[in-house]
Parts: structure tokens; sequence; C-alpha cells
């Protein structure tokens, strides 16, 4: 609710970091009035990648229809909206900037606040979508194509990085193990796929030890995968053959390497930082293994684990007005002189 | 054109970084190094040593999802991963900045150089990584003068097997 009227509080999210060009409106931070998401997938899967061009020619293609259809849906006119949130970064500039020119032209014309977002502070955000009660401190992993951090959020606003890759993010090794595994793109889901009925403890792949750190690698998993499907000798896979082996017990057991270091960390975060609930947040949240496998864990530790529906772990404009909301509520009205950037770290205002 | 050509094995993950860190001592703005290698061949963790050798403070992970990165050192060093790149496209190249890129303020590294082939200039640094049953082979072939010279410095400090070839 807006605290000066008492009217409802609607703010339009934009997101457009990436291949997927997005529009929502979110009316007082819980009810979702509209959420479209445009993929380009398709597109990209034709080309063999994402092409930047490509990409921000679609969103600008793309970005007006999806607006009108998102106020449609809500049935919410610009003189309803009381602010714009955007994603600023980090993503592709490209992409980026189609989605913030839009949201600046549009606060411009229409005199509304601006919020710039960062999108990892709008994947966390998802969780506050579906759950009014959550408690602080808690610690979310944010796991993505381009992502995988874990954060502890003090409170609204304050963020402090935990942990995070060295080199890959997950969603880029199940990308590039599924391209080797002759899967498909994204490789997240090609992955599951392949991975149902297969045996997750056929091959023993290696999990990074990052000592004390909360850092995670993909790197040396990666190394065996491919040493294997190669058949070269591993310390891991020694006496095991691929062709001996099922693709979906190779799918399952590099998927199960991966969700098993996301957990462990994740786990070791709340017991190190003492807190009583745990997140997933991202597009591999949408895995059922590392759903399946973090639930049974925090059952385990006796903790409370918050997972977004997968609508909302894949990039989507809501968690984007979410998370504007939130800024809007602390005074933040925003101007137009903020710029996109593609590397932009999760940090809590000085 | 000269070529000179330095094999090596390398048989763990150090290894690879201290390559790559003798090789970023030794490099300057403009200069191109081509990597290529199969999936955890030791890329990303080459990289990661040129830019301790060029003295950068930050991380240096990955960047295949945004194509670029940039990071401050003693000269910049320009991390592009053209993984997800249309083989030798033109106009994606262009729009990652690739051509501003080469030849720039910094020093251009360039990961999976093999799907911008066409596109790269003649004078530059390949580095080639092959799993092998010790563990990772290196090949480093160095096309032009300057490149000659460095590998040149580089099998001298190292006393590792090369073979030279005219050309």
């Amino acid at each position: 609710m807006n605290p000066l009227t008492h009217e409802p509080l609607n703010i339009l999210g934009i997101e457009t970091s990436c291949d997927e060009t997005s529009v929502a409106v979110v009316r007082d931070g819980r009810e979702i009035l509209s959420n479209l998401v445009a993929s380009q997938m398709d597109l990209h899967a034709k080309f063999g990648g994402v092409v930047p061009e490509v990409a921000s020619r679609k969103h600008v293609e793309l970005l007006n229809p999806v607006l009108h259809e998102a106020l449609a849906e809500a049935q919410v006119g610009f003189d309803d909206v009381d602010a714009i949130a955007v994603t600023h970064g980090p993503g592709l500039i490209g992409s980026l900037l189609v989605g913030v020119c839009a949201a600046k032209a549009l606060g411009y014309v229409h005199r509304k606040p601006v919020l710039p977002i960062n999108h990892l502070e709008g994947h966390i955000y998802a969780n506050f979508l579906v759950h009014e009660d959550i408690e602080f401190p808690f610690v979310c992993l944010i796991v993505s194509g381009g992502h995988t951090d874990l954060i502890l959020m003090r409170e609204h606003g304050i963020y402090e990085v935990l942990g995070r890759t060295r080199d890959d993010a997950a969603g880029e090794a199940f990308d590039k193990v599924a391209r080797v595994l002759g899967l498909g793109f994204p490789g997240g889901p090609a992955i599951q796929k392949a991975a149902e009925g297969g045996n997750p403890h056929a091959i023993r792949f290696p999990r990074a030890d990052m000592g004390a750190t909360l850092d995670f690698s993909f790197a040396g998993l990666k190394t065996s995968v491919m040493r294997f499907m190669q058949g070269l000798p591993t310390p891991e896979t020694r006496h095991l053959r691929a062709s001996d082996v099922p693709l979906s017990d190779i799918a399952a057991s590099f998927q199960q390497a991966v969700v098993d270091v996301l957990v462990r960390n994740l786990m070791s975060a709340a017991e190190r930082f003492r807190v009583s609930t745990v997140a997933l947040a991202g597009g591999v949240a949408a895995n059922r293994c590392l759903r399946a496998t973090a639930t049974a864990a925090a059952h385990a530790a006796g903790l409370r684990l918050l997972i977004p529906p997968i609508a909302l772990c894949t990039d989507n404009a809501a968690m984007i007005a979410e998370a504007g909301y939130f800024h809007f509520l602390r005074g933040e009205r925003g101007d137009l002189d903020f710029d996109t950037f593609a590397v932009l770290p999760l940090l809590s205002p000085s | 054109m000269s070529v000179k050509i330095l094999r090596g094995q390398l048989t763990s993950a150090e290894q690879t970084h201290t390559l790559g860190k003798r090789l970023g001592e030794r490099l300057q703005a403009g200069d191109v190094v081509c990597l290529y290698g199969a999936l955890g061949a030791g890329k990303t963790t080459l990289t990661q040593g040129i830019a301790a050798g060029l003295g950068v403070a930050t991380w240096v992970n990955s960047p295949t999802f945004i194509f670029v990165t940039e990071h401050e050192g003693r000269v910049p060093l320009y991390h592009v991963d053209a993984y997800r790149l249309p083989v030798n496209d033109r106009d994606a190249a262009r729009d990652i900045g690739l051509e501003e890129l080469i030849g720039g303020a910094g020093v251009c590294v360039i990961e999976w150089a093999e799907r911008v082939a066409l596109l790269l200039p003649p004078e530059r640094l390949d580095v080639r990584l092959e799993h092998t049953a010790e563990g990772r082979a290196a090949t480093v072939e160095g096309f032009g003068e300057r490149w000659v010279r460095l590998i040149e410095e580089l099998s001298v400090s190292s006393g590792e097997q090369h073979t030279a070839q005219g050309g």
C-alpha cells in the first residue's frame, strides 16, 4: 500500500538483461497482476548461441507489445503506476539498454520515478513475492547461467556476498557439459531430462573443496567429465569407461556433483552465520535435483527453505518489480541519470 | 612471417597458472593471445595466470555469459570468451566490441578463439591446451617477430623443450 495515499501501490517492472523480454505489474509487493515473459530461446538456439545484436534487436521488437499486454492483463493504466523498476545490470549491455531506455522514456513522459534494480537482487526478491513472513537474516543461493553467488541478506537492501564461483557459473557448467554429452541448449533442462532414471552415484565426479571459503568452482568437475568422455584417466573414474555407462547415469552423476556442492555451501553458510532460513533463486533453482537435495538437507538441519515457483526462478520482471517495491517503500524515487552495467556486484548502499 | 613453437606438459592446474603468469609478465598493450582447447582444458586457469602476471587484483572468472570482461592491471586485460558467439560472425563480434579490443589499449585474451578464427590479427600468440593421459599439453605458437622473441624468452627461462621453425 502507498504509505501516503493508502491506495494500492503498483510497480511496473521491466527486465531485458539477457534473452528474455519481460514486463510485469506487481501490486503492494504481493500480488502479481501480470508477468509476461517473451523468450528468445528458440531464436538463439537456431544460431547456436546468444547473438548480442540479435538479442537487443529482438528486445526492441518485443518490448512494446509485451508492455501493452502486461498493462492490459493487469488492467492498469499509467495513472495507476506508482514507479517503474528496471534491471540495469548485470547482463548484456545492448539488451539492458533497451529496457533501461524504455523505462526512462516512460518515466519521463508519465512523470513516474524510475528505480534501477540489480538483476541479482531481483532474483532474491522472487522469494518475497511468495512469502510474506521471511525472517532476516537469511542466506540465499543465486544460481543461474551467469551467476553462482551465496548472499547473506541482513535486511531489505543489505547484502553481504559470502561466496561466489571462481570460474564458471553453475548454469554455464550445465550448458557446457550438455554440449559435450550431445544434449541440447539450454543445458540445465537438457541434463535434467537426460538424467531421469539415471543413477546419480554411478560415477563419483569431483566436488571442489574450496577450503575455508564458501566459494564455488566447477572447472575441475568440467575437466573430469570431459576427460571421462574422451576416455582419458581421471582420479575419480579410473575403472570406468564412458562407453560402458549409460548416458542417463553420466548426466545424473554430473548433475548430482553440481547440486552437492551448491547445497553443501548453502548449508555451511547457514551454520556459520547462524540463520534459520535459507533460500534458492535464479534459473538453476528450477532444477528438480537441486530442489529435492536442498529440501532434504534443510529438513535435516531444521532450517526453513524458501524456493520460488519455477516461473519466478527464471528471468522475469515480477521479481524486478518486487525489488523495486521495497526500494520505493524505503523512499527511493530515482532519477533518469543512472547507467547500465555488464558487471554489477550486489552491494549494500553505503 | 616468422613462426615459433614451444611445447610442454602441464601436470597440474598450478603449472597451467604458472605458464600464464610468466606469459602475463611479458605482455603489453595491443597484444592478442588466443586460447584453444576443449572444455576443462585449462583456458580460464591460464587466463587467471596471465591476469596475475599483469598484476590484475580482481577476480577473473569465466566471461562466457557476457562475452567480455575487463580487468585493471599494469595494462588492462580484456578477457573475451567466444564460446557463445556464432562462428566467424563479423556482426556479432563487432557487437561485443572485438574489433576495438584487438590492438586496443590493453591485452586481449580470447578463449575459444577458433570461433572467431577469420577475425583474428595475423600477429598473435596462439596457445593450444589439450587433455593428455598425463594431464595437459600446451602448445604455444607465436606469429611475428615480437612473439618469436617472447617465446624464446619463455623457453630460456623454463628450459622446456621447444622446436623452432623458420618461415
